[in-house]
C-alpha cells in the first residue's frame, strides 16, 4: 500500500517523537522543558492558523480555550487518577490521553458556544467576543472553588513528555494540512478569499467558519491539557490576553495561512520567550511594535517569500 | 424603594461614562467600518493626563476641574489623531483584518509602554492639598434628598456627559463637518465625489471620539478613584458592547446602549451575582448577536458587491 506523503510525515513525526521520548531522561531538564514548550506552541499556533489564517477570521481568545482544556483535563487526572489505583505508567499512557481528549472536547464545545452566535455575522465581531470570552473564563475560574479559585489548581501529575507533546503537534499539523487539502477544506480558503463570492457559489460560509473555529478550539484545549501536565499547577492569570496575543503574533509573524512559516515562528517565539524572560515587560512592547510594523510593511509575514497560490482570476 | 433609586443613580452615572466611550467606537465604525481597539487605551491616557495636569490646573476647585477635563479631552484628541495618521492611514484600502491587527498592536503598545513609563501600580486619582491631605478633582459634597444620598461627583458626571452629548449632537447635525461625517458614513465614495475630503473627516472623527473617551477617562477615574495602565480594557469592552447593543454606527444608539449597560451592571453588582458583574456585558453581547445583530436602534445593512 502506498501512503500519501502527508501520512508518511505524520508516521515519521510520531516515531521520532517516541524515539526521543525514550531518551528524555538524559536530556538536561531545562532544555527538555523549553522543548516541550516549543511543541505546545506549535500545536497552539497551527490550530489558531486554521481560524485566523486559512479561514480569515480573527480570534483573540485562544488562551481562553487553552484554559478550558487545561482545567478539564487536569480535573480528570487529579480526581480520577488516584481512585483508579493503577500504576503511574498505565495512568500516563491511558488516562492522560483520555484527559487530553476530554480537554479538547470541552474546549470545542466552548468554541461552539462562542463561535455560533458571533460567526453568523460578517465583520469583526469574533475578535471582540473572543476577547470577552478570555476575560470571562478568567473571572469564572477565579470564582469556582472546585478548581482552586484564584489560588489555582495544584498537584497535577507531570504526565507530559516528548512523545505526547510532539505527537499532538504532529497530529495537529497533519489534521490542519489534510483538512485544507480535502475537497471540503477548500471551502475554508474560499471563505478567507472572498466571503460574499463563496456564499454566492453556494457554500454555507457560516458553517465553514464555525467548523474551523471549533476544530481550532479543540486543539487549543488539547494543548492546554499538555500545558497543565507540564507545569503541574494552573492559575487563571496564566491564561490572560497576553497569552492569546503571543499565539496571534506567532501566526502573523509566520504568515497567516502558511503551514511552515507559522511552525517556524512558533518555534522561534517559544525559544525567544524563554531567553527573553529577563526582559519581562519589554517583550510585550516588542510584540506590539512587531504587529504594527508587520502590518504596515510585510502583512504576509516574516517567513514568507513565495506568494500564496492564488486561483487564476 | 430608596435603594432602587440609589442604584438607579449609580447606574446612570456609570452608564454615562460607557456612553461617552461607546460614541467613539460607533463614530469610527461609521466612517471607517472597523473596530478601533486602541480606543479603550485613549480612555486610559485621558485619565492619566488628568492625573498629571490636575495639580497644575487647580484641581479641587470647580474651574480647575473643568480645565483639567478640557486638557484631558484635548490631549486625547491629539493622541487619537496621531494614532490615526501613523497607524491607520497608511492602511487605507487594505483588508479589514490588517487594520484590525494594527489596532490591536496600537492598543497593546499603549498598555505596555504605559506600564513601563507610568508605572504598573494603580494610583489614587487624588491630588495633594497644599496644607496637607488629599482632595478630589472637583470639590465633593454629599447631597441628601430624604434618605437618598448622592455624591456631587455623580451629578458632575451626569451633567458633563449631558453637555458633551448635546455638543456632539450639535456638531454632527448642525455643522458642515458634521454633515460631511454623516455623508461619509452613508457612502464614502459618493461623499468624496461631491468634494468631501475623506481624510479630513476621518481625522476629525478620531479627534471627536478620542476627546469623548478622554473625558470619560477623567470622569471614570474621579468616581473609582484609582487608575492604572490597564484600566481601559474592561470599560472599553463594555462600551463596545454598548455600541453594538444600540446598533453600531448609530449615535443615539451608543448613548442608549451605554446607559443600559451601566444600569444592568450596577443592578447585578447589588445582587449575590456581584462577582460576575464583568461577565454580564459579555452575556448581553452574545444575546444581541443571536437575536438582534443590528442592535436596538440600528438597521440591518445588506452587503452589496
Amino acid at each position: 500500500m502506498k501512503l500519501p506523503k502527508s501520512q508518511i510525515f505524520l508516521l515519521v513525526a510520531l516515531l521520532v517523537a517516541g524515539g526521543f521520548s525514550a531518551f528524555s531522561g538524559r536530556i538536561d531538564p531545562y532544555i527538555l522543558d523549553v522543548t516541550l514548550g516549543v511543541g505546545i506552541a506549535i500545536t497552539l499556533a497551527s490550530s489558531l492558523n486554521l481560524i485566523n489564517g486559512f479561514t480569515g477570521q480573527f480570534s483573540l481568545g485562544h488562551a481562553g480555550f487553552m484554559a478550558v482544556g487545561a482545567y478539564s483535563s487536569a480535573m480528570l487526572t487529579t480526581t480520577l487518577g488516584p481512585k483508579l489505583g493503577a500504576s503511574a505508567g498505565v495512568l500516563q499512557w491511558v488516562l492522560f490521553p483520555a484527559s487530553l481528549l476530554l480537554g479538547g472536547l470541552v474546549a470545542a464545545l466552548a468554541g461552539l458556544a462562542v463561535g455560533a452566535p458571533s460567526l453568523r455575522l460578517k465583520g469583526d465581531y469574533l475578535a471582540i467576543v473572543t476577547l470577552g470570552f478570555g476575560e470571562i473564563i478568567k473571572v469564572i475560574l477565579q470564582n469556582v472553588d472546585a478548581v482552586g479559585g484564584a489560588r489555582g489548581l495544584v498537584g497535577i501529575p507531570d504526565y507530559t513528555n516528548l512523545f505526547w507533546t510532539f505527537g499532538v503537534a504532529a497530529v495537529t499539523v497533519y489534521v490542519v494540512w489534510a483538512l485544507l487539502n480535502s475537497t471540503y477544506g477548500r471551502g475554508f480558503l474560499a471563505v478567507a478569499d472572498d466571503e460574499v463570492a463563496a456564499e454566492a457559489m453556494g457554500l454555507n460560509t457560516t458553517r465553514y467558519k464555525i467548523t474551523a473555529f471549533v476544530v481550532g478550539s479543540f486543539f487549543a484545549g488539547v494543548a492546554g491539557g499538555l500545558y497543565a501536565h507540564l507545569k503541574g499547577y494552573l492559575n487563571p492569570g496564566g491564561f490572560d490576553f497576553n497569552k492569546s496575543i503571543e499565539i496571534v503574533v506567532m501566526v502573523i509573524l509566520g504568515g497567516m495561512g502558511r503551514h511552515v512559516g507559522v511552525i517556524v515562528a512558533a518555534v522561534l517565539l517559544a525559544v525567544l520567550n524563554e531567553t527573553l524572560r529577563s526582559f519581562g515587560d519589554y517583550r510585550m512592547i516588542l510584540y506590539s511594535l512587531l504587529l504594527i510594523l508587520l502590518m504596515l510593511t510585510r502583512p504576509q509575514g516574516l517567513f514568507t517569500w513565495t506568494p500564496r497560490k492564488k486561483s487564476a482570476a | 424603594m430608596t435603594e432602587l433609586l440609589q442604584q438607579l443613580i449609580n447606574g446612570l452615572s456609570l452608564g454615562a461614562i460607557y456612553a461617552l466611550i461607546a460614541l467613539g467606537y460607533t463614530m469610527v465604525y461609521g466612517v471607517l467600518r472597523f473596530i478601533n481597539f486602541a480606543h479603550s487605551d485613549v480612555f486610559m491616557v485621558g485619565a492619566y493626563i488628568g492625573f498629571y495636569l490636575g495639580p497644575r490646573l487647580g484641581a479641587g476647585t470647580v474651574w480647575g476641574g473643568i480645565a483639567t477635563l478640557a486638557a484631558a479631552m484635548a490631549g486625547s484628541a491629539v493622541l487619537g489623531v496621531v494614532i490615526e495618521k501613523l497607524a491607520y492611514k497608511p492602511l487605507r484600502n487594505r483588508s479589514n483584518l490588517t487594520v484590525l491587527i494594527t489596532a490591536i498592536g496600537v492598543s497593546l503598545f499603549l498598555q505596555n509602554a504605559g506600564q513601563k513609563i507610568l508605572g504598573a501600580n494603580p494610583r489614587a486619582f487624588q491630588f495633594p492639598v497644599p496644607g496637607g491631605g488629599q482632595q478630589r478633582l472637583f470639590p465633593e459634597t454629599q447631597l441628601h434628598f430624604r434618605s437618598l444620598t448622592i455624591s456631587s461627583n455623580q451629578v458632575i458626571v451626569l451633567a458633563v456627559s449631558a453637555v458633551l452629548l448635546v455638543a456632539l449632537w450639535w456638531i454632527v447635525h448642525r455643522t458642515r463637518i458634521g454633515t460631511a461625517m454623516r455623508a461619509m458614513s452613508f457612502n464614502a465614495t459618493a461623499a468624496s465625489l461631491v468634494g468631501i475630503n475623506n481624510d479630513a473627516v476621518i481625522s476629525f472623527t478620531f479627534a471627536l471620539g478620542s476627546a469623548l473617551a478622554g473625558a470619560g477617562g477623567v470622569l471614570y477615574a474621579m468616581n473609582y478613584p484609582s487608575i492604572d495602565p490597564l484600566m481601559g480594557t474592561l470599560p472599553g469592552l463594555k462600551a463596545f458592547v454598548a455600541a453594538v447593543l444600540g446598533g453600531i454606527g448609530n449615535l443615539p444608539g451608543a448613548a442608549l446602549g451605554g446607559m443600559l449597560i451601566g444600569l444592568v451592571e450596577t443592578f447585578v453588582s447589588g445582587t449575590r451575582m456581584s462577582t460576575y458583574r464583568d461577565a454580564i456585558a459579555f452575556a448581553i453581547l452574545i444575546l444581541i448577536l443571536l437575536f438582534r445583530p443590528a442592535g436596538l436602534l440600528g438597521k440591518l445593512r445588506v452587503e452589496k458587491v
